[in-house]
């Protein structure tokens, strides 16, 4: 009696604080979902804002034929595919070089790396605006992917190069010893030993990619060049009226992809993001 | 010709070449673009002329752009103090072996992961002053009386848009903060409380001095993206009420691409590069010690 008591207590201790931090932080998905689904009448006037008594999909349903918001979708999942591919390639040939075959300026490269990893992109869009303009890059939707290259390929070759120096090198050894070329080692032994370290890498930059908002902001102005978070708050958002139903319908299924990425690989997100930190 | 290409120091920049062509043309070029556009009277279209420091010493006499400076600077703050008491508070909650563990800490990440401008509009319409459910909340438990303006008053709006940073920046140092418990030695814990040490002096004694390094690293990153943080303010409130939340970046925005002046912007970016260089430092030795 006593003894079950004290473990109730020992439970509310923990579930209590915990309980209140994840009500905290889930509120905000909750309430997406919740006003994605509420008739327009319900958003008006309810006799409780926290629950919908008559669920619609009329939201969606008009987001996805009376506005351009397919077309966005693709842009996002087009540009955050190819930003990643492109990065990932980079950096895992940058992390390559730089830890195993150890050439002049390998050490200063690292750091020049290190140091991009940290510019944000608020010093850089505007003179990057005009380097775009002179080179004709200005919206289209395609330069949004080495765009994106200068803050993801920074950081996967940061967590790559963290990830490679923990494979021994005894096996490259021995292969070199056999007669294989440098290119052939990285193709048959590293790549296949980094694949966890470059999910983690691609998982990170198709997240990152598809959170991106300032340059696709400044740089894209046709609507049909416009990804998911540029276009529903420049298009959906008209004057001060704000169609919160469609809006938040919009928020809800442009962050459905990359949860959806998440959750796949929960534990090779955790690990890059520990990974991160130590090298 | 395959032997050529084997000698490290040829295969080596090769592989780098394609990483240094996109980080050497659109980042450290634009940078080095951006100090100099900062130094003319250039807008959109235009060259324009060199006009010495004249941007700067403009900005200087801003009260716009000493608000936002001000803001920027009390948002980081208060935002990197709440996020290390609340991150190391609930991954000492985490710290432990329970069930759910994993689908709380990958539930826990939500923020963290979802994109910013969506979730940042998801608060946008919780803290509407005509049906903000938050506000009927505290009504009907009685806490207060009308509707609150939560983004329409200076205070307010101000500490409205820290509570969602925090909100979103938390998962980030529960993350770092409990891959920092996990390094700290068992042997160590038991020692001490064997000597008699209570959970408290513990703490203090011994866990925290651990965790230092991984709070620098942790601090210093967040603020380089707190302090130059764009779409959740840009989202929320876009700079009000009355410039009340303007930070360095919005009023970079709306100087250069909204009004057109170049020159102004990239100085008001500019201003951001002394605290990039303070936090990196911070941020490169830390990781090198740690590592």
């Amino acid at each position: 009696m006593n003894a079950g008591r004290i473990r109730l207590r020992q439970t509310l201790a923990f579930w209590g604080p915990l309980g209140l931090m994840l009500a905290f932080l889930l509120l905000p998905f909750y309430w997406m979902v919740l006003t994605a689904v509420k008739s327009r009448q319900e958003l008006l006037n309810t006799p409780n804002p926290w629950w919908s008594f008559h669920p619609t999909f009329q939201h969606i349903v008009r987001l996805l034929t009376g506005t351009e918001y397919g077309r966005w979708f693709l842009n996002t999942l087009f540009v955050s595919t190819g930003a990643t591919l492109l990065s990932v390639t980079c950096a895992f040939l940058a992390a390559f070089a730089i830890t195993r075959l150890r050439f002049r300026g390998a050490r200063v490269l690292s750091t020049m790396i290190f140091l991009c990893y940290i510019v944000p992109p608020t010093i850089l869009f505007i003179p990057l605006a005009s380097v775009l303009i002179d080179l004709g890059w200005f919206n289209h939707l395609w330069a949004l992917i080495p765009i994106y290259g200068t803050f993801l390929i920074p950081f996967s070759t940061w967590l790559l190069i963290g990830f490679l120096r923990s494979i021994p090198r005894e096996l490259e050894e021995a292969a070199r010893v056999d007669g294989a070329s440098w290119l052939r080692i990285m193709v048959r032994i590293i790549l296949p030993l980094s694949v966890p370290g470059l999910i983690s890498a691609i998982i990170f930059c198709f997240t990152l990619s598809w959170n991106e908002y300032l340059y696709a902001l400044v740089y894209m102005f046709s609507s049909q060049n416009k990804t998911v978070s540029v276009g529903l708050i420049t298009e959906l958002v008209r004057g001060d009226v704000f169609q919160w139903g469609q809006l938040m319908a919009g928020a809800l299924l442009g962050t459905l992809p990359v949860v959806l990425v998440y959750f796949f690989f929960v534990e090779y997100y955790v690990a890059g993001m520990s990974g991160a930190l130590k090298e | 010709m395959g032997r050529w290409f084997d000698a490290p120091n040829r295969l080596g920049p090769l592989l780098v070449a394609p990483t240094v062509l996109i980080l050497g043309g659109l980042l450290a070029w634009p940078l080095v673009l951006g100090v100099w556009l900062s130094l003319t009277d250039a807008s959109l279209g235009t060259a324009g002329a060199f006009v010495g420091l004249a941007n700067y010493a403009a900005l200087l006499r801003d009260p716009v752009f000493l608000g936002a400076a001000f803001y920027a600077l009390f948002y980081t703050t208060c935002a990197e103090v709440l996020k290390v008491a609340l991150g190391l508070a609930l991954a000492l909650l985490l710290n432990r072996r329970f069930r759910f563990y994993r689908i709380t800490r990958a539930v826990m990440l939500l923020p963290w992961v979802a994109p910013t401008v969506l979730s940042a509009l998801a608060w946008e319409w919780l803290l509407d002053p005509q049906f903000s459910a938050i506000s009927w909340l505290l009504v009907h438990l009685g806490l207060i009386h009308g509707y609150i303006n939560f983004l329409g008053e200076t205070w307010l709006a101000r500490a409205s848009l820290i509570v969602v940073n925090v909100w979103r920046g938390l998962p980030y140092f529960t993350i770092g903060y409990l891959a920092g418990l996990q390094a700290v030695p068992r042997e160590l814990l038991e020692a001490a409380s064997i000597d008699g040490a209570g959970p408290v002096t513990i703490f203090r004694r011994i866990v925290w001095p651990l965790l230092l390094p991984v709070t620098t690293i942790l601090v210093s990153f967040s603020a380089i993206w707190t302090v130059t943080d764009f779409q959740l303010i840009w989202t929320m409130t876009r700079g009000g009420p009355l410039n009340a939340t303007q930070v360095f970046t919005t009023l970079a925005y709306q100087r250069a691409i909204t009004g057109g002046n170049l020159g102004q912007g990239a100085a008001i970016a500019a201003f951001v590069i002394p605290l990039m260089v303070v936090f990196a430092a911070f941020a490169l030795r830390a990781t090198r010690e740690h590592a």
